[in-house]
This record gives C-alpha cells, sequence and structure tokens, in this order.
C-alpha cells in the first residue's frame, strides 16, 4: 500500500504526524470534534476529515474507533495460546484460527528448538480463566486440531503495560497504560 | 488496577461492538453513532464521557499500525520464582520495553520490545541477557493473521 488517495499524501507528511499525535491523544468528546482538532492544527473542518479518511485507507493506523480497555468491562483473564503446527500446515490452521471470534490475534514466530517447539502464537481474552478455556477448547473441537501439540499461557501479574504510543521518530514513549495495547503487541 | 467492573447495556454493547472498528468521518460523528444504536448524541458523548472517567474508555481515535516503525519482538525469560520481581523490574526498566508479563510456564516472563531500528533492539536484548544471565527468547513476528484488535463484548 503506498497510502495515496486521491489528494493526500500520507507517508512522510508531517502535518499527518501532527494529527496522528493528537488520535493517540483521543478525538475530543463534544459535538464536533474535528472541527476542535482543526482548531489545534489550524486546519478546516473538512481538511481534517478529509485526511483522517486517507490515514484510514493507509497502513499507518490498524483501525479507527473507540478503543476501550477490557479490564474495566470485566475481561479480566488472557491466555497467550501457543501452538506447534508443521510447518506445511501453518498458514492454513494460523487462517482458520485468525477467522475465529474468540481469537483477537493471530501471529507465527520462529521455534527455538529445543527450548521452544512453538511457531504460531494467539490471544484469547475472557471475563474468567474457565471462560478462556472454554472458547480454547470450543475451537479445538470446532477446527479439529486436537492433534496439535498446544499450551495457554495464562497472564498473571502485569509488571508494565504502556499503550505503545511512539513519537515521531519513532521512539517508544512510556505513557497512558491500555491494557487493549498490550493484546494488541503480543 | 480498578476493581470496579463497569457493566453494559444492550445498546452501549452495540455502541462498543459496532465503533471499536470504525469511525464515522462527517462533522457529528456521535450523532451517527447514536442513531445506529437507538441513542441521541448527547447521550453517546456523556457515556463516553462517563466511560473515559471510570477508565473503559482509551480513546476514541486510531491504533497505529507499529510494524511500519521500526523494530519489534516478543521476548521471553525463564525467571527463578525469588528472582522474579528483580528480573521484572529490570526489564521494566529499559524504555524499549512496552509491555511485560508474568505467564504461567517455565518461560515466565514475557515482554514486548520496540525500537527504532534492529541494531537497537539487538543491543537492548543483548544487554537483558548479560545483565540477568538467563535465558532469552527472542520471537520477533515472521507473520500476521489477525492484526484487528478489537474483540467482540
Amino acid at each position: 500500500m503506498d497510502g495515496l488517495t486521491d489528494q493526500v499524501v500520507v507517508s512522510d507528511n508531517p502535518e499527518i504526524e501532527q494529527l496522528l499525535e493528537l488520535l493517540q491523544e483521543g478525538l475530543p468528546l463534544v459535538e464536533r470534534p474535528y472541527a476542535e482538532l482543526g482548531q489545534a492544527l489550524g486546519w478546516s473542518e473538512g481538511r481534517v476529515i478529509e485526511t483522517m479518511a486517507a490515514l484510514a485507507e493507509s497502513d499507518r493506523v490498524r483501525r479507527m474507533g473507540i478503543v476501550v480497555k477490557h479490564h474495566a468491562l470485566g475481561f479480566r483473564a488472557n491466555a497467550m495460546v501457543v501452538w506447534d503446527i508443521p510447518d506445511d500446515q501453518v498458514d492454513a490452521v494460523a487462517e482458520q484460527l485468525a477467522a475465529q471470534n474468540a481469537v483477537t490475534l493471530c501471529y507465527q514466530r520462529p521455534r527455538r528448538l529445543p527450548d521452544w517447539p512453538y511457531n504460531l502464537f494467539c490471544m484469547i481474552h475472557g471475563r474468567q480463566r474457565d471462560q478462556v478455556m472454554e472458547k480454547l477448547e470450543e475451537l479445538v473441537e470446532t477446527l479439529g486440531l486436537q492433534q496439535i501439540p498446544h499450551e495457554p499461557l495464562f497472564s498473571t501479574r502485569c509488571f508494565k503495560q504502556c499503550g505503545g504510543r511512539y513519537l515521531k521518530r519513532g521512539r517508544p514513549m512510556v505513557s497512558m497504560p491500555s491494557a487493549h495495547a498490550a493484546a494488541a503487541a503480543i | 488496577m480498578a476493581a470496579e467492573i463497569i457493566e453494559l447495556n444492550e445498546q452501549e454493547r452495540q455502541l462498543l461492538n459496532q465503533y471499536q472498528h470504525e469511525l464515522p468521518l462527517c462533522p457529528n460523528p456521535y450523532a451517527e453513532m447514536a442513531a445506529s444504536c437507538g441513542m441521541t448524541e448527547k447521550e453517546v458523548i456523556e457515556k463516553l464521557r462517563y466511560w473515559d472517567e471510570k477508565g473503559v474508555l482509551s480513546r476514541v481515535g486510531a491504533v497505529i499500525n507499529h510494524q511500519r516503525l521500526g523494530a519489534s519482538t516478543l521476548a521471553a525469560l525463564a525467571v527463578p520464582e525469588d528472582q522474579l520481581e528483580a528480573v521484572a523490574d529490570l526489564v521494566s526498566g529499559y524504555p524499549e520495553v512496552n509491555h511485560n508479563y508474568k505467564r504461567e510456564h517455565r518461560f515466565n516472563l514475557w515482554f514486548v520490545l520496540a525500537a527504532p531500528d534492529q541494531q537497537q533492539l539487538d543491543e537492548v536484548l543483548e544487554d537483558i541477557e548479560a545483565r540477568t544471565q538467563l535465558p532469552l527468547l527472542n520471537l520477533p513476528m515472521l507473520k500476521a493473521h489477525h492484526l484487528d484488535l478489537g474483540f467482540a463484548l
């Protein structure tokens, strides 16, 4: 993706970076949030909306919308489920796993034998541990993965959790705790 | 950690489920959200402010695609239980570490690192290994199959 739309060039555009920084803070919770953002940037409301549409189409953002902290909504359990899938099947199984509602992320990572035999990682969230285990069992059954070695690694403590917000040069900035962002990165 | 759990009614659940993935790009976005959930614009704005106060809302905005920027990886250490606290502190002390969790496994400390480039990332990993003298797994992402991180509530 080259990040181009009809009018707005997204790549290497310092003004886009300014807008992105504001969007990581969040839209103002007022009737005309884009007008208010525009005031901060010295842009018209229309230009903010147009630029956001271009951003939404680009690879700079994963998604735009309401970002919630699931912990406060009662989602207290999460497991990183790791799978040891034959190399010639891993793409196909990963696609199937990724399509399941219970799975929020699904990444291939390298094995590190003999310590670490697993090559696929996915995240499953739930209100409690039992609910996560139920979702996992259901998933194994639905997709017929009984023969695939796997382990759920429940998180039992969080030592550090940052929103993963970046300054312009791509330096990570330590701020804004977000359970959601943590799940995102893993 | 907030002990309080915020319950959602059906309208609120619908609002959050639908708009984790989209943001109306029109002058009154909260009015459009409201219309699709049977709420008023004022109710949506007040609810979002309430959730913000209660720690439910991170923001209404964008989730950046970090993979585009610099280098990142997931790493794990197998830490003896009696050293866990100290090692976790050491790891969390690096600005390159975004998230750091205890998980139930022999490899019991899992953390995500991001740096402007691969060289800086490698240096931090080497530094952590040298300082902890513990076996470290470096598991960079090879392929993402599900980048969208919103999920049904």
